[in-house]
Formats: structure tokens, C-alpha cells, sequence
């Protein structure tokens, strides 16, 4: 199906978050959108599925214009949709969610939950995805969540399918997978649009592609086109895709990890006996697939696990079993890999979101109550540092776009004085730009002699960080490696095989 | 900074290499509370029997002679009993494994049969009218939970459920006397309960006023709605409005001749029997069909089920009105269930007690309702103990349904979680 969308604008207040952007998409071709942070790719996909009704404009599929009151109208017409922040009931099994607005019933309404779960099955596998379809969702990390908000999107046999960036949290392989898919429907005969910041991907697999700048089409790429020009063109000035960072300065053991188990509440051993160190001035980062106990882990560092055995000691001291409050205060900075589940609280504020974790006292607490100025001033000039692009400091952190909340968060973990920093998928959904920020931002902090543990999907980022990658999979240590380990070496590893043990452990 | 390598509030313990759940010490401290009661009791029980009657009336089909039992004997070994139930609960937390429910529930009745020894000493129980009783004292609050449960599984706080029951039970009586049909004032109680469903669903989902407000603003507009049409109209014309026909008990044939359970459960009105339709048709389809998945879909991320083409505001609009033409039904109890005109404020705030047994039913259908049984029970033993004459003093009497209904939940029901957005609007962004 042919999808068209004409002069679409969009205004929330006094922003124009799309201004007469026109789209074609043809039928049997992958249309990339890309854009910076808050550029408009959501605001404009939301209009097409009916969940923002546009100030003006057009949307006609195979000529024919449209009227969508809301997304049941939308997937009526045949638009299915991959939402950025995921639209999945948590308390839902995956199979249920899944199934959710157009279950299969038996006889007087009753669900047919087999129906669904072999449903999940199939598409699973088509993927290659390892997916239990009785698992809830509210379990799962939110790597396997994107697989389920994939998989939701697929089972619906839509003609235009929407894929707001699809990859933030998913492993080199999975993507991969996943661009197979997408090909497969463009061949036959879906209209694909592809949004992502990975500049690799929309050279793999677009047709053509669309850039968005500040609510307007600034222009057309073609998909031969380079990495720095594809850059330069969404962010207006040239970026650099490599970071700099000069070898580290290592000083001594900051955080020592020994015979760490983790024990979620079902029970099951998901950190299993792991050790390892972390020395000042140096990035451990934490590669694996997602769901192999690399969230558990990062969360048993800031006390968030409940059932913990083993050791964890910063700069000597021993703090497992602490609070998190006691952590946060002893200086541990903590990104959580779901921003909006642990990260923020969506109904304040920016400004109050950039102080959160320091509620309770100097310097934004003074007796009680919060220091409005001093909030406003470090407020203001952290959206400036970082880049945030918001209407302004009061504007409510769920209004934010995708890569801009994410910015907020770093932004608060990393302006305070830190003895550890734990950074689990920093860069999701951020742009090229701002991922270049952060990544200096992150090796900054280790030179100034933090030990810093990351964690993430995207292989490039934990070669550019790292100056030691350790391997999980299923609650075990595969292997710790040095920084410079080849992808093809790390993606074994990634499946479980182990490597002759690097460097150091 | 201490040493501390697993909280000592949750130890955990590992058998054959895999760990178990993490298990809560509730129910074994609980136990040990009343086992410890139980064999104070035993110390102090004046001497005598206790007798318990199996039989309302000779009229029964079946006559089971009274038991006699003596009070201190019986008060030991149910004490020593207890005090078995605590220690296998004890040796359960030690293996990390959950104390069954099927313990749970032999222990409660053991420590109802001795309270009830203990407090009945000299006389004699009359076990059917205690059990009848206390099925009667919940009809309304089960209906009203099961409202409260789909309203609060859909997203809205049904605070109304006070004014649903009452307009329930003052449209049966004026129905059922007018037509001196009270079959007909069935579906009329329907309908008005489900209007001030309607009414809450108006301005809580459309003009986003707070719920809660909404709930209790209804509340209040009921009370004195019914309240002045009752001085009013009903009294003077008492004879042509205010006389209802009250609904005939059915015996269901053979069920009601099992001695006890019989009489209690199935020598009731129409209204009892659609209560037990009411509860299994709500838990069955809330969990197992489609409108249930829709349903919860709603109340736990309504943007999530808008994405998916379901109606937000339409689905809880309707559901929010089932709700309340539910608790209208259960109000017909109150007048026509009981044969007893209508009168001022006569539900007497059971609507907020259906919300609490909702709440300590942990929204879920069956276990509100179970919550809403309790609650009769103990309120009905109250009745029937300051009947036949008690050592307790009147008082406390009146506190047991809350305590009891209090303990229960605190002491045995698990950790619990309202739908994630009961009570909040939602607004398309
Ligand atoms: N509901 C809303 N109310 C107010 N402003 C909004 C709302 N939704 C989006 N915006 C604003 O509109 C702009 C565009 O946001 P949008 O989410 O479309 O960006 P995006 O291109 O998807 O960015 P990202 O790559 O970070 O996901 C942002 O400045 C954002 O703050
Ligand atoms: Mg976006």
C-alpha cells in the first residue's frame, strides 16, 4: 500500500513539532527517517496512527485520503506500528499482549491463549528470537520487551508498518534479524518506515531516505551516502564518530565484585557467582545479550536487588546489603537501561528530574524545602551542557522526545561527584550528535578516576568505551577481554563460548 | 559500614542448588498469636458445655441431634491442635515453602470452633441461623465488591458503590410494591444503579473531575435524594409505595436437604443464587475472555490498549455502568431480599465496606468475595452471640467483624497491587 502524507503540521503549545512535512512511502520500499533528538520522527509517526490528531494536513493511502479518529482506525486501514516507548501492559504475559484488541476466542468470548501463544512462537522463530510467550512482561529487560513490541507489530499483517526505533536496545545479531524481516515484508509489497540513530543500519537497509530537522524536512539522502555525510546532514554540523580517548590512567581497585549471586523473585539464580574488578580511571563495559543477567547485576550494584549473596566493595568498603539511598549518597551515579520505568518520573518536571536522587538535602534542600533559584540556574545550564531540547525547564519530562529524556538522566548522573559510575544502555535512542557528548562525557569521567561499569547491546559503543569488556551469559562471566577484541571474537563469546581468558580478571 | 552480605530479614537458602521463593513469616507469627490465645483460653474456660444445633427448625427434612461439647476438654485439644497447625507453619518457613491455603483455611475454622466454645459456654448455637445469617449480611457487600472490582480493574474507583446499593434497594421497594411483582424489581434496581454508575462515569471519564470526589459527591446526593423522597412521598403513602413484596426463598430440590449446608446455601432467594452466578461469570470472564483482557488492559495502561484499537473511555464507560447495575441488584437485598420496607440510610455504609473487602480481596473477584463472607461472618456471630448471652462484653462485640476482617487480611493476605491506573484519567496527548 502506497502511503502519503501531505503538508502534515502539528503543534503542542507554542512549538511546531512538525511543520508541513510531506512523506511518500511506495509500497515494496523501506523509507528511513532520520533526525536528531526531538526533531519530530515520533510526533509525525503518532499523527499517521491516530494517537495525535494533526493541526493540518493530509494522510492518503493508495491515493485515498483518510480520517483516522484514533489507532483503532489506523490498524483498520492496515498501519501497524513499533512504538518507541513500548505500548505493553505490564502485568500482562507476553502472549497477552500479544494478543490484546484482536484476540482469537473460542466459544462465548473465552481467549484462546494456545492460539497466541503459538502465534508468539512463530514469529519468534522467524527471528530467531528466544521468547517465552507465558512470561510477564513486567520481568522481562527491555531488551526482550522491544522483541515483544516487534513481535506484536508483526502479528497483525500490516500493510504500512511504522518501526520507531526498533534497534536502541537490540544486539548486532538480533538487528540483523530483524532487517531481514524487514526486507522480506518489502518484497512483499508492505510500505516500511525505518526510524534509528545507527547510521550503519539505514545504509543497510533503506531505500531512500528522509531527513528531519527541527519539525521540517531539511532533505533527501541517498543510502550510498557516508556515515559523516548522513551525520552532518542531521545534526547541521559535522560530527566525530570516534572517540577520543587516550589510554587509561589506572589507579587502584574502586569496586571488587566476588562470588556475586542475584536471586529474582521467582527464585531463579540470574547472577550466577560472578567476580570481578573495576579499577579507578577505568570502563569495564558489560556486553551480552539481553536477559543473561547483565540488568540484574547493575542493579544489585545500587542495592535495587533484593536477594543478593556475595561481595561488593567500594574503594574497600564493603556495601552490599546497603540501602540505595546509602549507595547514591556514598557516590554511586546509576543510568537504569528503562528510563521511564526507573529513570524519571514523567509528571515533573525537567528541572525536578535533574535533582531527584538528591531530594534530601544540600544543595537543592535547604530545611526542608527546595531552593527554587539554585534549582533553576542547574538546571538551565545542564539542559544547555547537554543539549536537551525542551521548551523549557518546567516542561514535563513525559513531553520530552525519546533521546531527550534519556539526556536528562545522564545529565543528573553525571553532574554530581561520583566514586562509581554504572550506566546501563547510556546512549538509547540518543542521536549521532549527543552520542558523541555522552561518550565524552563518560571517558571524562574515568580520567578524572572513577571506575565506570557499562553496559549495552550496541557492540560499537562498547568498543569505543571500553577498556575491558566482560561477556555474560546466563548469570555467568564468559570471559573478561580487553578493550580491542575483535566483534566476531566478542559475538562467540556473546553466545556462550568461551575464550581463552584475557588480561586480567 | 558493617559487614552485611544478605539481609537478615530475608535470608535465603539454598537446597540442591536451587533456591526457593523467599517466604513470608506472616502466617506462622499469626498462628502462634492465636495458638497462644487459644491455650489462655483453655486455662481460663469455666467449666460446662457448649452445644451446637444442626437444625433450624423441626420442620427440616433431616434432624441431626445437638452436639454437646465440654468445654475445657474441647478447648485443650483444640489448643494442642493449634498448636500442631503453628508448628508445621514454623517448620514450612524453615524449608522455605508456603504455608498451604488448605492450612490456612482447617486453622481459621479451629479457631472459630473454639472461640465459638468459649464464648457459648451454657448455651446453645444454633449453627444453621449463625451460617444463614452471615451468607445474608454479605449478599450486599458481595455484590457491591464485584462492582468495586470491575470498576478499580477498569481504572475508575467506584466510591459509589454506597450510592448504587441504596438506590438499588429503594427502587426494588417502590417497584415491588407498586407491581407487587418483585421479580419486576429486579431489573429496575439494575437500572438505577447502573444511572449513578453512569452519572460517576459522566464526570469522572468526560469532565475528569477527581473520582474519588465524584464517588462520594454521589454518595451524599443519594443519601439525601432518598432520604427526602422517603419523608416525603413513601411515608405518606406508605400502603401503595412503600410496602414491598418480598422475593420467596427457592429451595433448589435435594441440594436443600443436605443437612446444614442445605438450608444455608440453597433455601435462599433468587437474589443469593444470581450472587453466585454473579461472582463466577465476573472471576471467570475478568481472567479467561476477551472483555476481562480488554477490561484489564484498560485499567493497567489504557495508552497501551488505545494503541491496540480499544476504546479507553467507551469500555470503561460501559463497564463502569455494569458495575453499578450489579451493585444495584445487590441493593434489592436490603428491601425486597429481606422483606423489609425501605427506610432512611439503610445500607449503613456497606458500600464502603464492599470497597475494603475489594481492596483486602486484592481486586480480585473470588478472593473479594471471600473477604465480603468474612466480614458477614464475623458481624453475624456478633448478632448471635449477644443473642444467646456472652461472656463478652457488648463492646468488643461490635469491634470483632473489623478486627477480624482486619487481622485476616493483614496477617495472611499476600502483598498486593491496585490496577496501575485506577483512578487516574485518561487524556489522548
Ligand atoms: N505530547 C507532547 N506535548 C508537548 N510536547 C511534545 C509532546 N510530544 C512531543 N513533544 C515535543 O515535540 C518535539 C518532537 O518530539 P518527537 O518525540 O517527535 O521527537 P523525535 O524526533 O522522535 O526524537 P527522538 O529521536 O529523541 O525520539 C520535542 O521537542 C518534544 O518535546
Ligand atoms: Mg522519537
Amino acid at each position: 500500500m502506497k502511503l502519503e502524507l501531505r503538508e502534515i503540521t502539528k503543534r503542542f503549545g507554542a512549538l511546531v513539532a512538525n511543520d508541513r512535512i510531506s512523506l511518500a512511502v511506495e509500497p515494496g520500499e523501506i523509507h528511513a527517517l532520520l533526525g536528531e533528538n526531538g526533531a519530530g520522527k515520533s510526533t509525525l509517526m503518532n499523527v499517521l496512527y491516530g494517537l495525535y490528531a494533526s493541526d493540518s494536513g493530509e494522510i492518503l493511502l493508495d491515493g485515498v485520503p483518510q480520517r483516522f479518529t484514533g489507532p483503532g482506525d489506523a490498524m483498520a486501514a492496515g498501519i501497524g506500528m513499533v512504538h518507541q516507548h513500548f505500548m505493553l501492559v505490564p502485568c500482562f504475559t507476553v502472549a497477552e499482549n500479544v494478543m490484546l484488541g484482536h484476540e482469537a476466542t473460542r466459544f462465548g468470548g473465552f481467549l484462546n491463549l494456545d492460539a497466541a501463544r503459538d502465534k508468539v512462537r512463530e514469529i519468534a522463530d522467524r527471528f530467531g528470537f528466544d521468547l517465552d510467550p507465558d512470561a510477564l512482561v513486567e520481568d522481562l529487560p527491555v531488551g526482550v520487551q522491544q522483541r515483544v513490541e516487534i513481535i506484536k507489530a508483526l502479528s497483525r499483517d500490516a500493510k504500512v508498518l511504522v518501526f520507531d526505533e526498533p534497534t536502541a536496545v537490540l544486539t548486532p545479531q538480533e538487528t540483523d534479524e530483524l532487517m531481514g524481516i524487514m526486507r522480506q515484508l518489502r518484497d512483499s509489497g508492505a510500505a516500511i518506515v525505518f526510524i534509528t540513530h545507527k547510521l550503519r543500519e539505514v545504509r543497510e537497509v533503506a531505500d531512500r531516505i528522509t531527513v528531519i530537522r527541527l519539525g521540517k524536512v531539511v532533505g533527501e539522502a541517498s543510502p550510498t551516502a557516508t556515515n559523516a555525510e548522513l551525520a552532518s546532514l542531521m545534526v547541521g554540523r559535522a560530527v566525530e564518530l570516534i572517540v577520543h580517548k587516550n589510554p587509561p590512567r589506572l589507579g587502584e581497585v574502586g569496586l571488587a565484585v566476588s562470588e556475586l549471586t542475584v536471586i529474582d523473585h521467582h527464585g531463579t539464580h540470574v547472577v550466577k557467582n560472578v567476580s570481578f574488578e573495576v579499577r579507578r580511571g577505568e570502563i569495564l563495559a558489560i556486553a551480552g545479550v539481553q536477559g543473561n543477567g547483565q540488568t540484574e547485576l547493575t542493579e544489585a550494584l545500587l542495592g535495587l536487588q533484593k536477594h543478593v549473596r556475595g561481595s561488593i566493595r567500594l574503594d574497600g568498603v564493603e556495601v552490599s546489603g546497603q540501602s540505595v539511598r546509602h549507595l547514591l549518597d556514598a557516590g554511586v551515579g546509576f543510568v537504569p537501561e528503562d528510563r521511564n520505568e526507573d529513570g524519571l518520573v514523567g509528571d515533573f518536571s525537567v528541572a525536578e528530574n535533574l535533582m531527584l536522587d538528591r531530594a534530601h538535602g544540600e544543595p537543592f534542600v535547604k530545611a526542608g524545602s527546595v531552593q527554587q533559584r539554585k534549582l533553576m540556574e542547574f538546571a538551565r545550564s545542564k539542559v544547555a551542557e547537554f543539549d536537551v531540547r525542551t521548551q523549557g525547564i518546567d516542561e514535563h519530562v513525559k513531553f520530552l522526545s525519546g533521546g531527550n529524556q534519556q539526556k536528562v538522566v545522564i545529565a543528573r548522573e553525571l553532574s554530581r561527584e561520583l566514586r562509581l559510575l554504572v550506566a546501563a544502555q547510556p546512549t538509547r535512542g540518543v542521536d549521532v550528535g549527543s552520542v558523541e557528548f555522552i561518550h565524552e562525557q563518560i571517558v571524562a569521567a574515568r580520567d578524572a578516576g572513577v571506575p565506570v561499569v557499562v553496559v549495552s547491546t550496541e557492540l560499537d559503543e562498547v568498543s569505543a568505551l571500553a577498556d575491558r569488556i566482560m561477556v555474560m551469559y546466563g548469570g555467568h562471566i564468559v570471559g573478561i577481554v580487553p578493550g580491542a577484541t575483535s566483534r566476531s571474537d566478542l559475538g562467540l563469546m556473546m553466545a556462550g563460548e568461551r575464550m581463552t581468558e584475557g588480561a586480567a580478571a | 559500614m558493617s559487614v552485611v552480605t544478605s539481609r537478615a530479614s530475608d535470608p535465603v537458602v539454598t537446597i540442591g542448588g536451587e533456591t526457593a521463593n523467599p517466604v513470608s513469616r506472616k502466617v506462622p507469627i499469626v498462628f502462634t498469636a492465636v495458638t497462644v490465645i487459644a491455650v489462655l483460653a483453655a486455662i481460663s474456660a469455666r467449666s460446662g458445655d457448649t452445644a451446637f444445633r444442626f437444625t433450624r427448625s423441626s420442620a427440616d427434612p433431616t434432624q441431626l441431634p445437638e452436639m454437646h461439647l465440654p468445654v475445657c476438654p474441647t478447648l485443650w485439644v483444640i489448643a494442642v491442635l493449634l498448636a500442631v497447625g503453628t508448628l508445621f507453619a514454623w517448620r514450612r518457613l524453615l524449608v522455605r515453602r508456603k504455608v498451604p491455603m488448605w492450612l490456612v483455611a482447617v486453622y481459621g475454622t479451629l479457631a472459630v470452633i473454639g472461640f465459638l466454645v468459649w464464648a457459648g459456654v451454657g448455651h446453645a448455637i444454633p449453627l444453621v441461623g449463625l451460617l444463614g445469617g452471615a451468607l445474608s449480611l454479605a449478599v450486599p457487600l458481595v455484590y457491591g465488591a464485584l462492582a468495586g472490582v470491575i470498576g478499580e480493574r477498569v481504572g475508575v474507583v467506584n466510591i459509589a458503590i454506597e450510592a448504587q446499593l441504596l438506590s438499588g434497594a429503594f427502587t426494588a421497594a417502590i417497584v415491588s410494591s407498586v407491581t407487587k411483582q418483585p421479580l419486576l424489581a429486579l431489573p429496575a434496581a439494575m437500572v438505577t444503579g447502573m444511572l449513578v454508575g453512569m452519572v460517576l462515569a459522566a464526570f469522572s471519564l468526560k469532565y475528569l473531575v477527581d473520582q474519588v470526589i465524584v464517588g462520594v459527591v454521589l454518595n451524599v446526593l443519594v443519601i439525601g435524594l432518598t432520604s427526602f423522597l422517603y419523608s416525603q412521598v413513601l411515608v405518606p403513602h406508605a400502603d401503595q409505595l412503600n410496602t414491598p413484596v418480598r422475593l420467596d426463598a427457592l429451595p433448589i430440590p435435594l441440594l436443600s436437604d443436605i443437612p446444614v449446608i442445605g438450608p444455608v446455601f440453597f433455601r435462599q432467594t433468587i437474589v443469593v443464587y444470581l450472587m453466585y452466578v454473579a461472582v463466577a461469570v465476573v472471576a471467570a470472564g475478568l481472567f479467561r475472555t476477551r472483555w476481562g483482557l480488554r477490561l484489564r488492559a484498560v485499567g493497567e495502561h489504557p495508552k497501551a490498549a488505545d494503541t491496540v484499537g480499544i476504546k479507553v473511555i467507551s469500555t470503561r464507560l460501559w463497564n463502569v455502568a455494569l458495575a453499578g447495575a450489579i451493585a444495584g441488584l445487590g441493593g434489592t437485598f436490603f428491601t425486597i431480599g429481606s422483606g423489609i420496607a425501605f427506610n432512611k440510610q439503610m445500607t449503613a455504609g456497606m458500600g464502603y465496606i464492599a470497597l475494603a473487602a475489594v481492596i483486602f480481596g486484592k481486586w480480585h473477584p473470588i478472593k473479594a468475595t471471600l473477604a465480603a463472607l468474612l466480614f458477614g461472618f464475623a458481624s453475624n456471630l456478633q448478632n448471635t452471640l449477644s443473642v444467646i448471652g456472652s461472656p463478652v462484653p457488648s463492646e468488643f462485640m461490635l469491634m470483632l467483624p473489623y478486627v477480624v476482617t482486619i487481622l485476616a487480611v493483614a496477617g495472611l493476605v499476600g502483598k498486593s497491587r491496585a490496577p496501575a491506573a485506577s483512578g487516574k484519567p485518561y487524556v489522548k496527548g
